[in-house]
């Protein structure tokens, strides 16, 4: 409810507070380990297929291609039309259940292992540390005064950034035109404008997200790590520091007896903080700016070998764990609970399905439409005109057979015609149904046309149904 | 051409609009006050819930210069493009010149295409398979939704498939009923003949194509048929392709063969019209128009 309070009293509690967070540039230090390993597994997985699959050749035409111009849409054999929509809109659906079922399971998979911003940010600070050396010297030469070394340095960052922000745009949109004419088209400056400002597009995206955004993309623009936490439960294993170990933190000698000194696990080096892309501090708990990379994992792992101390002081670890002491093996057998078993058979329903409807997907798609004009002038036969659009997607020319059902005497006029219609293409076919009239009632009647392949061992049979409307009167 | 009735709406939408811009960016300047550092920012005066109050901060940068921006937005596009009443902006952009542009565009890219089938005859083009799809398509487009998408007509709209002509099926004469459409009238005979009468006239039209029909009134009829029909359809019934006259010889009816359709046709007369096409789809579409046409009937 509204409490209206005079004016006086409220303008007193005036505040003085920064409007915006002021972003401070991270360094994140480089880590090797365990899961830095699968990080950089993830990084050529998903880059190998990216740039390398516009190059993949099938027959006489690029593996994977989408003709926007002439709306075909070629992924290895298979030819989709717009009319296959659902098929897109079954990957996305599929997409996200398994966005899902990983986040329910271990957090943030996608975010820390292949999500592009993350994979892109990998490849830049890798370039990045090539040119400008690891976190120490970054910090340094930031802060150092411009010099020829410093502007070069840079220089030569950018230009490399730019290099493969480039040649990704030029590969994203070789996706879309055959990245072989492209190709040929770019020394010669050919591009036409709309593939040009695409590159280009791309490219600054790239440059822009993995160069200069990096962290801010995951912590402002992405809603995921918004709603994650309904996707969370007790029960997730999610990147943990184990407190109850680690506290009290501190400083210690190696040899020292620090258990005596009433001192926790946590050496308190800050590397955990010094690796991470978000900059945050996982001691301080599950935070939505975590995306989950597992680098302080890495980190801290070696500082504790180092020690002599046993790993995992940072973890995968569901909250119920730290809690109630579980083991590794205890905790997967969390796993198995009704959210994530849930997840699973809608994934695989899914997934099923959406196998088994492109297995029986036919190449052959029929559209029929019924003419305005109903009849000839002749009392004893009513008379129906259709259009019919034979689509051939398969990548071979076919030939067809249309035949018609459905009322008794039904006939098409001249025969059962048969067409021939070229590789990925269509015709469309007028045919005109007769019945006696006595046949058929006044109003509309059901009937049906069926084209089937010709020339083939096992014909390919559509049905299309339509209807037959006879007028009252002649 | 100005869309304005009357020189005061230029005017009016021009003042209007120029005000309006000057009026947001005005308003925008005067909000425009920003932070003093160490200065406390003032609350709006007003608490919900015991303790939400709402601060009195200043319009963000980013967004106050997005502000700025459609303004300068909307200068540069009155400047360049119509908008102001009746100024034409520098670019002088319209869109009837656009659609001008673009139908030259068109008739560049297929006018040599529609020039090389003008200068061969209606039946070369026929032969042409590629002149056969675009007929097709042309067809589809302006003629099926009469003569039916498989081209064999329906009640009133005359077959086009069969060798059958009301006004002739040579090429030119084809292109002649494209080009300037037909009219084609019988006139209503019930209240010449009576009743009786159109029943003979009718038994006798029966006749003519050897249908069943009533013998004594079409003995009775062939006076009538003489006297009021031949004049059109001629003495044998054979027709007249001059003016379209159907021949009543060949079981080939645009109406109706039964005796009752015939009665009807004989006592209430008929009208019918094609329109004319020549001015809208212009010479070169309507040859190969003609040419598919023709070649409905005149398979190679």
């Amino acid at each position: 409810m509204t409490a209206p309070v005079p004016a006086a009293s409220s303008a007193a509690e005036s505040v003085d507070q920064a409007l915006y967070e002021v972003r401070r540039k991270i360094h994140p230090r480089a880590v090797t380990g365990r899961f830095a390993w699968w990080r950089w597994f993830f990084v050529w997985a998903t880059q190998l297929v990216f740039y390398g699959l516009p190059w993949l050749p099938w027959n006489d035409r690029q593996a994977v291609l989408f003709d926007l111009a002439h709306r075909k849409f070629y992924i290895l054999g298979l030819v989709f039309w717009p009319q296959d929509i659902v098929y897109l809109t079954v990957l996305l659906i599929i997409s996200a259940f398994s966005l899902f079922l990983f986040t329910a399971v271990a957090g943030r998979l996608w975010c820390g292992y292949a999500c592009p911003q993350t994979v892109y940010t990998e490849i830049f600070l890798w370039i990045e540390k090539l040119i400008e050396g690891d976190r120490q010297k970054r910090m340094k030469l930031d802060q150092a005064p411009l010099s020829a070394r410093k502007a070069g340095l840079k220089a030569a960052k950018h230009g490399a950034w730019i290099a493969v922000a480039l040649w990704t745009g030029f590969t994203f949109v070789g996706y879309f035109t055959p990245i072989r004419t492209l190709a040929a088209e770019v020394p010669a400056l050919g591009l036409g404008p709309w593939e040009t400002f695409w590159v280009l597009f791309y490219g600054f995206a790239t440059y822009g997200n993995a160069g200069w955004m990096r962290e801010q993309v995951c912590k402002y623009m992405c809603p995921y790590a918004r709603f994650q936490s309904v996707m969370f439960d007790h029960d997730t294993l999610v990147i943990t520091y184990d407190a109850r170990r680690g506290e009290q933190r501190g400083a210690r000698a190696r040899k020292a007896d620090y258990r005596a000194k009433g001192l926790g696990d946590c050496v308190d080096c800050g590397i955990c903080v010094q690796v991470c892309p978000t900059g945050i501090d996982i001691r301080d708990g599950l935070q939505y700016e975590c995306i989950g990379c597992a680098a302080c994992i890495d980190g801290c792992n070696q500082v504790m070998d180092k020690m002599g101390y046993p790993r995992g002081l940072i973890r995968y670890a569901s909250d119920n764990a730290l809690k109630e002491g579980l083991s590794f093996a205890g905790m997967l057998r969390r796993v198995l609970r009704p959210r994530v078993l849930v997840y699973t058979a809608i994934l695989w329903t899914i997934i099923l399905a959406a196998g088994f409807a492109l297995v029986e997907r036919v190449p052959v798609k029929v559209d029929v439409i019924r003419d305005r004009v109903t009849s000839r002038p002749d009392s004893e036969w009513a008379e129906n005109v259709y259009r019919l659009q034979i689509m051939n997607t398969s990548e071979t020319p076919r030939r067809f057979v249309i035949s018609a059902g459905g009322l008794p005497g039904l006939a098409i006029e001249g025969g059962e015609p048969e067409v021939e219609i070229g590789p990925a293409s269509s015709r469309m076919v007028p045919v005109r149904l007769g019945v006696p009239r006595a046949n058929a009632r006044p109003g509309a009647n059901p009937v049906a046309f069926t084209v089937s392949t010709l020339g083939d061992a096992a014909p390919i049979v559509v049905t299309e149904k339509a209807s037959f409307i006879v007028q009252d009167k002649p | 051409m100005s869309d304005f009735t009357n020189g005061f709406w230029s005017w009016y939408v021009g003042v209007a609009s120029v005000a309006s811009i000057a009026a947001c960016a005005l308003l925008l300047w005067a909000m425009s006050s920003q932070r003093v550092p160490g200065q406390k920012t003032e609350t709006m005066g007003h608490v919900w819930d015991e303790d939400l109050a709402e601060y009195n901060n200043p319009l963000p940068n980013w967004w106050r210069w997005m502000f700025y921006l459609t303004i300068a937005f909307s200068i540069a596009y009155l400047a360049l493009y119509p908008g102001l009443g009746r100024f034409a902006g520098a670019f002088q952009w319209s869109a009837q010149a656009q659609y001008e542009g673009e139908q030259a565009k068109a008739a560049e890219s297929y006018g040599p295409l529609f020039a090389k089938y003008a200068a061969m005859e209606i039946p070369a083009v026929a032969a042409d398979p590629q002149a056969r799809e675009i007929g097709q398509r042309l067809y589809l487009n302006y003629c099926s939704q009469c003569h039916a998408s498989d081209a064999r007509g329906g009640k009133g709209f005359p077959n086009l498939a069969d060798a059958d002509w009301l006004y002739g099926g040579d090429p030119a004469t084809i292109e002649a009923t494209i080009t300037a459409g037909r009219n084609g009238m019988m006139p209503p005979f019930g209240q010449i003949l009576g009743e009786e009468g159109v029943k003979n006239a009718a038994g006798y039209v029966l006749s003519l194509s050897g249908a069943n029909h009533d013998a004594a009134a079409a003995a009775s009829g062939k006076a009538t048929f003489t006297t009021y029909c031949a004049a059109c359809h001629g003495p044998a019934g054979k027709g007249n392709p001059a003016f379209g006259a159907p021949n009543l010889t060949d079981n080939a009816w645009l109406y109706g063969g039964s005796e009752a359709t015939i009665a009807e046709t004989i006592r209430l007369g008929r009208n019918n019209h094609m329109p004319a096409w020549g001015e809208f789809l212009g010479k070169e579409k309507t040859r190969v128009l003609a040419s598919y046409v023709w070649g409905l009937s005149n398979r190679p």
